[in-house]
């Protein structure tokens, strides 16, 4: 191609479609590695169960049947049901001195940390008997520590959450943040405490985490929950359940489907510039071969067959989409590196480098068939006499 | 004499439709031409002579009579056939030169043989280059040789493939008058190596230095003309081919 400026322009298109591809399938990839880490990192083997009325279905919290303190102890007896916890939430604010902030307060039994795989960092996690005795102690995240107290140790000082007073026993250690939920800003409370002296309720859970011992156990444990908690709720054949077994593999399944689907979606509509980039190789091809009309009469002339010619100019329009489609892989992985949406970033695969690079090839192949066609099948006596 | 024949036109005939006028630019032609000739076609614009010389060189098909090509009856083939034929025994010389701007000169000569997948094209292409007397100008592009230079690299890539015709529409055309005499020598050098030649010319001094011509009229032949030697070419210069100097003779029989 003589005409460097017209193949770089020409090239454009597939630079920016193949930018855009690579972008996009990065930027979903990394949603759902964020999904992922955030499920995964909740705890092996969990299962949570959330009061579900039937009626308002799309509302998990808002149950008219609660989850009570007697579903969590009856769940304990199921086989192979290593830890429960019954959890209680709200959204409080915590004070030290002068200090604020504002956290995820969490009402559960000691079991929880292992459940979701905590490690106390300095003090040491509060008891079932402080459960039992409704202390007033509290462990807290390092994020709130920090917030609250800065370099100074937590342990033993009084905090306030919304208006009641709790002693500092234990700091977390550091989880890592996950978009926009942050493990290490929260405030662990025995569950007893929490629903009397802060929620002012008696039995309504928020919900029953647990750990089954092994994976392969996950279905039948979620089974077992199901029927004991039908048979808690009096609920007879025909009543829907009024709660939600949600099992981690399940999330894990969706968070993955959801990824995928994320990236097809935004994969596709970064596909729609290929298609453009494809039609401009095609155009601009068009015009080439009208060029060089007497040079495939020459051509033609001194014994190049219909697939020489054809050859050559699929090569070239290949050579033009596949290089745009490099520059486009290049283009696409410093976007995908700086664009940031909401949390999550792109995450380059090579598969994606390997299907952009091939989704290329094939549109310089496509689109430049039509045109290679006509080049081949020029008719040499009129193309030699073109001027 | 028969094993001297090279090639055998029988009753070609070829018409053309522009419009709706039928125009008939080939009239059932005989014509027989021996290895080793060098002849002209001559005649007025519209005589037929441009169809003639596309048929005789395989861009064009008949649409009826016989074209037999060193043996092979070449009438009934079509598409790669036909440029297969062009590639293994035609080489053309144009009036334009029509060499590829963007090559060498050396690639413009290899290009036939990399067509015909020829494995040693580099080599045969600077001999041809040498014949032409131009070993020294293998790297230049078009834009960078003189019209005559252009000329001698067209013929080497008409030469390169050994073929059994060199066809030469105008070849001097659009040269000065003394370059084309020099490219007129170079001709008769290839032509007493051995090679057959036919030059499609209205230039009477050109078709002098031929050893026949046929004249065309109409889209017929209308008359035949031997010609003496003009003069013998210099050699000083160039060994030309490895065929060697042998004497072909220049008259040779007519159908």
């Amino acid at each position: 191609m003589a005409n460097k400026l017209r193949a770089i322009l020409t090239m454009l298109g597939m630079i920016i479609g193949v930018a855009a591809v690579i972008a996009m399938l990065a930027l979903g990839n990394g949603a759902k590695k964020r999904i992922l880490g955030w499920v995964s990192r909740m705890g092996k083997n969990t299962i949570t169960i959330f009061p579900h009325n039937p009626k308002i279905a799309p509302v998990l919290n808002g149950a008219a049947d609660p989850l009570s303190l007697g579903d969590a102890q009856t769940i304990l007896k199921i086989p192979h049901v290593k830890y429960v916890s019954p959890v209680v939430t709200a959204w409080q604010p915590v004070k030290w001195g002068g200090n604020f902030t504002t956290c995820n307060i969490i009402g559960c039994a000691p079991t929880y940390i292992k459940i979701h795989d905590f490690k106390v960092q300095t003090g040491a996690m509060f008891t079932d008997y402080d459960c039992r005795d409704r202390a007033s102690v509290a462990v807290i995240g390092p994020e709130t520590a920090e917030r609250l107290f800065g370099s100074q140790d937590p342990i033993g000082r009084t905090i306030t959450v919304s208006t009641v007073r709790f002693k500092v026993v234990g700091v977390l250690v550091p989880k890592g943040r996950h978009g926009w939920f942050d493990p290490d800003n929260q405030v662990m409370l025995p569950y007893t405490t929490a629903m009397t002296d802060l929620m002012g309720r008696l039995i309504a859970l928020n919900h029953i985490d647990l750990q089954v011992d092994h994976a392969a156990n996950l279905n039948s444990v979620q089974a077992a929950c199901q029927k004991v908690l039908r048979l808690n709720h009096s609920l007879i054949y025909g009543d829907e359940d009024d709660f939600w077994i949600a099992n981690q593999i399940q999330v894990l399944k969706m968070a993955n489907r959801i990824g995928g689907a994320f990236s097809l979606f935004l994969g596709s509509v970064a596909g729609i510039s290929l298609l453009v980039g494809g039609i401009g190789i095609m155009n601009i091809m068009l015009v080439t071969v009208t060029e060089r009309t007497r040079e495939i009469g020459i051509r033609k002339a001194i014994g190049a067959r219909r697939r020489d010619i054809l050859r050559q100019f699929l090569i070239e329009s290949m050579i033009i989409s596949l290089l745009g489609g490099l520059l486009g892989v290049g283009a696409g992985i410093v976007a995908a590196h700086y664009v940031k949406f909401r949390a999550f970033t792109g995450h380059v695969e090579p598969s994606m480098v390997f299907l952009a690079l091939s989704i290329s090839a094939a549109i310089g192949i496509f689109f430049g068939y039509y045109p290679a066609r006509r080049a081949a099948a020029l008719n040499p006596i009129e193309a030699l006499r073109y001027e | 004499m028969s094993q001297r024949k090279l090639l055998e036109i029988t009753n070609l005939t070829k018409r053309y439709r522009i419009g709706d006028a039928d125009v008939l630019a080939l009239d059932a032609v005989n014509l027989i031409i021996s290895r080793g000739e060098m002849l002209a076609i001559t005649g007025p614009s519209g005589s037929g002579k441009s169809t003639l010389m596309n048929i005789l060189g395989c861009l064009d098909t008949v649409d009826s009579g016989s074209y037999r090509l060193a043996g092979d009856d070449v009438s009934k083939l079509a598409g790669d056939q036909l440029a297969a034929i062009r590639n293994q025994r035609i080489g053309f010389v144009f009036q334009n030169f029509n060499l590829l701007p963007r090559l060498s000169a050396l690639e413009n000569v290899e290009l036939p043989l990399l067509y015909a997948s020829r494995h040693d094209a580099k080599a045969m292409a600077r001999a041809a280059l040498t014949t032409v007397g131009l070993a020294d100008r293998t790297h230049h592009e078009p834009n960078q040789l003189s019209g005559g230079q252009r000329q001698r690299v067209a013929i080497a890539r008409a030469l390169v493939t050994d073929p059994a015709i060199i066809l030469a529409d105008e070849p001097t055309g659009n040269l000065d008058s003394h370059v084309g005499r020099d490219i007129m020598d170079l001709f008769h050098r290839l032509n007493l190596a051995g090679s057959t030649i036919i030059i499609v010319t209205h230039d009477h001094e050109v078709a002098r230095h031929c050893g026949r011509e046929i004249q065309l009229r109409d889209g017929r032949i209308v008359a035949e003309v031997q010609h003496a030697p003009q003069h013998q070419p210099s050699t000083t210069k160039e060994a030309t081919t490895a065929a060697g100097l042998r004497n072909f003779p220049v008259s040779s029989s007519v159908s």
